[in-house]
């Protein structure tokens, strides 16, 4: 019965420039019918999604990446430039182009229809944002603007419930009309006389058929006064992260002791129902607590998202890049990297993916290079463990506590080796190319759509717990696999880990680690710490033999404080900031980048910054007596 | 105001007072003016000066549009907030000294 609406399914792609409004409207045209995925080969997100006309027929929409032109300047852009050409494989060109603009800014947007127009494909102009435009008294001839470009025009308010009726209802005439109507494209690549005279016609419209507003955007101008200052706009962004910091930390807080609770529950009845043996140690140590460990994480992520999230729908976060281009900038770092750095507080792997938004390949190199010195919040039960374990909980100058201090230096040292390390790559690497502009338009304020908020958290959510459900649940069990084969001789004494291949190459990288201070235990923790870094604090007390518990924690942090010295210890710290611990990462950059160069390079250099770092750590720490 | 931007937009009227254009580069924030001309230099940009001048379009700044600097960065009054018509771009001083306004 649906095969035959499944062939017939038309197929629509939405085109627009940045910040036009574009996904609301595709969130709002297909719900939570939608599907993010990758486009074959690249990493740039497949977005598409499924609706019914008026008349009940099938739409598979595609939501294609906001660009200015069908040039193709970042791997982004030449999605929708191959979407819209018809040039993509296994996709034919879209029956229908929607292309999505600002009404209460048109003039970029005109330019562009202009240069699709080209195309020969049959397009819908839909005026998104009309309400905006009315309020603000920009008075807009349908008809006229219609018959000047040549091109059908349709109202829509993304964010209102029937904002998008007109535009539902429009579609069945459109694609009834325009069955076998494309035309041959005569576009081609345009030139910077083809823009100037695109531009000029654009400008005719608007003059012809575009009443100027009566009551022009003011709000905008007056919270810009305030968020752009060069004093109070960098406080208050400072402020805003340190609220940020404050929440993913804070808030998280309670869900994740849930969530942990939750798995350990579930390790203990898996515990009860299976039989004493290997599969009852596969599925509670290799399969619960693994996947456990990584998904406890997800409110931290959760949170931090939804910040990033709200701030993006806002219209803020090109205001931060903005006021952090210089700053940034003197490390060789671009104003757009701010975000992805920022994710990367959270976890690298979203931060790297982030970086999609940077045009410039030299510049999202660097970026991608730098993101995993952030200090991830799998860094964050390692950090805890050790400090709390060796670092006295007193007071410094009255009122600061010394744990905490710490805490925030490793944070510190993260961010100032990031910048460093860029710096270094400027300097050094890419001294040959000019440091590229940074050009961002900085859209008008708007409130955030809650359904827009939910629906990206949603996605988020999904991705991460995939990426748990497949790469991290394999590397966990693999590491179950090296921690409990072969299985210790009938009779032996001590932990059965101490008979593992995890225990043998433990002992076989000791006379390596020796330098730092390490011992072989710290080795076995760090070889799954590989794998994800959290995993090490549960390694430590599986070498340790301690049995695992609601104070497990605590207990570790004992047996620690009474077997390391301070130096080792300070040592382990510091090898945590800079190691490439953490084979998704790893995974990740080799996607982004597309070759494994750039991953070596990345553990590369990240392994001997750790290896130098937390040798000077350590024996400066002993020639201080703390050895 | 529409007297000011009908002048602006005659600007190949030779009887319309030559004034000599500065770069948008150099302006402070509160400048209002209009895009005498994109002529971009050979400085380094990573970029060929075809692809700036492309982008620079791109984004609005063409012949005639209306410039007001609306922002100035915290340090060193860099990067600049423009408001082209009614779009606003953020780019640095080094690109916008390829925009002559008058």
């Amino acid at each position: 019965m649906t095969t035959a609406a499944e062939t017939s399914a038309w197929r629509f792609a939405l085109v627009g420039t940045p910040n036009s409004g574009k996904t609301a409207l595709f969130n709002a045209l297909t719900g939570s019918r939608q599907k993010v995925a990758n486009y074959p080969g690249v990493t740039v997100e497949r977005k598409a999604g499924m609706l019914h006309t008026v008349s009940g027929h099938r739409v598979d929409l595609i939501d294609l990446p906001g660009t200015y032109s069908l040039r193709g300047r970042s791997p982004d852009e030449e999605i929708t430039r191959d979407v819209v050409l018809g040039r993509m494989a296994n996709e034919g060109a879209p029956d229908l182009l929607l292309c999505v603009a600002d009404a209460t800014n048109l003039r970029v947007a005109l330019r562009l229809v202009i240069e699709l127009k080209r195309v020969g494909r049959p397009m819908l102009l839909v005026l998104n944002m009309i309400d905006i435009a009315r309020r603000r008294g920009i008075d807009i001839d349908l008809d006229k603007l219609s018959a000047e470009l040549g091109v059908p025009v349709v109202t829509s308010t993304a964010v209102r419930r029937g904002g998008t009726e007109d535009l539902l209802r429009r579609m069945d005439e459109m694609a009834a009309s325009a069955a076998g109507k494309s035309v041959e494209s005569t576009w081609q690549t345009p030139t910077t006389s083809d823009l100037r005279a695109a531009q000029s016609e654009a400008d005719r419209v608007i003059k012809a058929a575009v009443g100027q507003p009566s009551r022009p955007d003011t709000v905008t101008g007056r919270v810009d006064a305030v968020l752009l200052h060069p004093v109070a706009g960098l406080l208050i962004l400072l402020c805003l992260l340190f609220v940020m910091f404050q929440a993913v930390f804070a808030w998280a807080k309670p869900l994740m002791d849930l969530i942990a609770a939750a798995f350990e529950w579930l390790g203990v009845l898996a515990h009860d129902a299976l039989p004493e043996g290997l599969l009852q140690s596969f599925v509670q140590n290799g399969v619960i607590s693994g996947v456990g460990s990584v998904i406890v994480f997800l409110p931290q992520i959760l949170i931090l998202f939804l910040f990033i999230l709200l701030l993006e729908d806002l219209g803020y976060m090109a205001r931060a890049a903005f006021l952090m281009d210089r700053i940034m900038g003197g490390a060789g770092l671009h104003g757009r990297a701010f975000i992805p750095l920022l994710s990367s507080f959270a976890c690298a792997i979203p931060g790297i993916m982030a970086t999609r938004v940077i045009d410039n390949k030299r510049d999202r190199l660097t970026t991608i290079l730098v993101a995993p010195l952030m200090t991830c919040s799998a860094r964050i039960p390692v950090y805890t463990l050790i400090i709390s374990a060796f670092i006295p909980d007193r007071q410094v100058w009255g009122f600061i506590g010394l744990q905490g201090l710490v805490m925030f230096g490793l944070y510190a040292a993260g961010i100032v080796s990031a910048l460093g390390v860029s710096f270094v790559a400027n300097h050094f690497f890419w001294r040959d190319n000019a440091t590229p502009p940074f050009m961002l338009e900085l859209p008008d304020y708007k409130l955030p759509q809650l359904r827009s908020v939910a629906m990206g958290l949603y996605t988020r959510a999904i991705m991460f717990l995939k990426r748990a459900g497949t790469t991290i649940f394999s590397m966990m069990v693999l590491i179950w696999f090296l921690a409990s084969f072969p299985r210790p001789p009938e009779g032996a004494e001590g932990p059965a880990i101490d008979y593992s291949f995890a225990a043998i190459i433990g002992k076989w990288l000791e006379p390596l680690t020796a330098p730092v201070g390490f011992n072989w235990q710290i080795n076995v923790a760090l070889i799954p710490g590989m794998a994800a870094r959290e995993v090490a604090v549960a390694s430590l007390g599986t070498v340790y033999a301690i049995e695992g518990g609601k104070e497990a924690a605590e207990q570790i942090g004992q047996a620690l404080a009474g077997k390391w010295s301070l130096a080792t210890a300070l040592a382990l710290l510091v090898w945590y900031i800079f190691a490439p611990q953490c084979a998704s990462t790893l995974a990740v950059i080799k996607r982004e980048t597309g070759s494994w160069r750039w991953m070596f390079v990345t553990f590369g250099y990240m392994l001997a910054l750790a290896y130098v770092a937390a040798l000077i750590t350590y024996q400066t720490a002993v020639a201080l007596g703390a050895g | 105001m529409s007297i000011v931007l009908d002048m602006g937009m005659a600007d190949s009227v030779p009887s319309v007072k030559p004034v000599q254009s500065v770069p948008l580069g150099l302006a402070r924030r509160g400048f209002c003016g209009h895009i005498q001309a994109i002529h971009v230099g050979d400085g380094a940009h990573g970029l060929t000066a075809m692809e700036l001048e492309r982008r620079l379009l791109e984004l609005g700044f063409v012949e005639g549009a209306e410039v007001e600097v609306l922002h100035e960065g915290p340090m060193g009054r860099d990067p600049i907030a423009v408001r082209v018509n009614d779009n606003t771009i953020a780019l640095r001083r080094r690109e916008a000294m390829a925009i002559l306004v008058i």
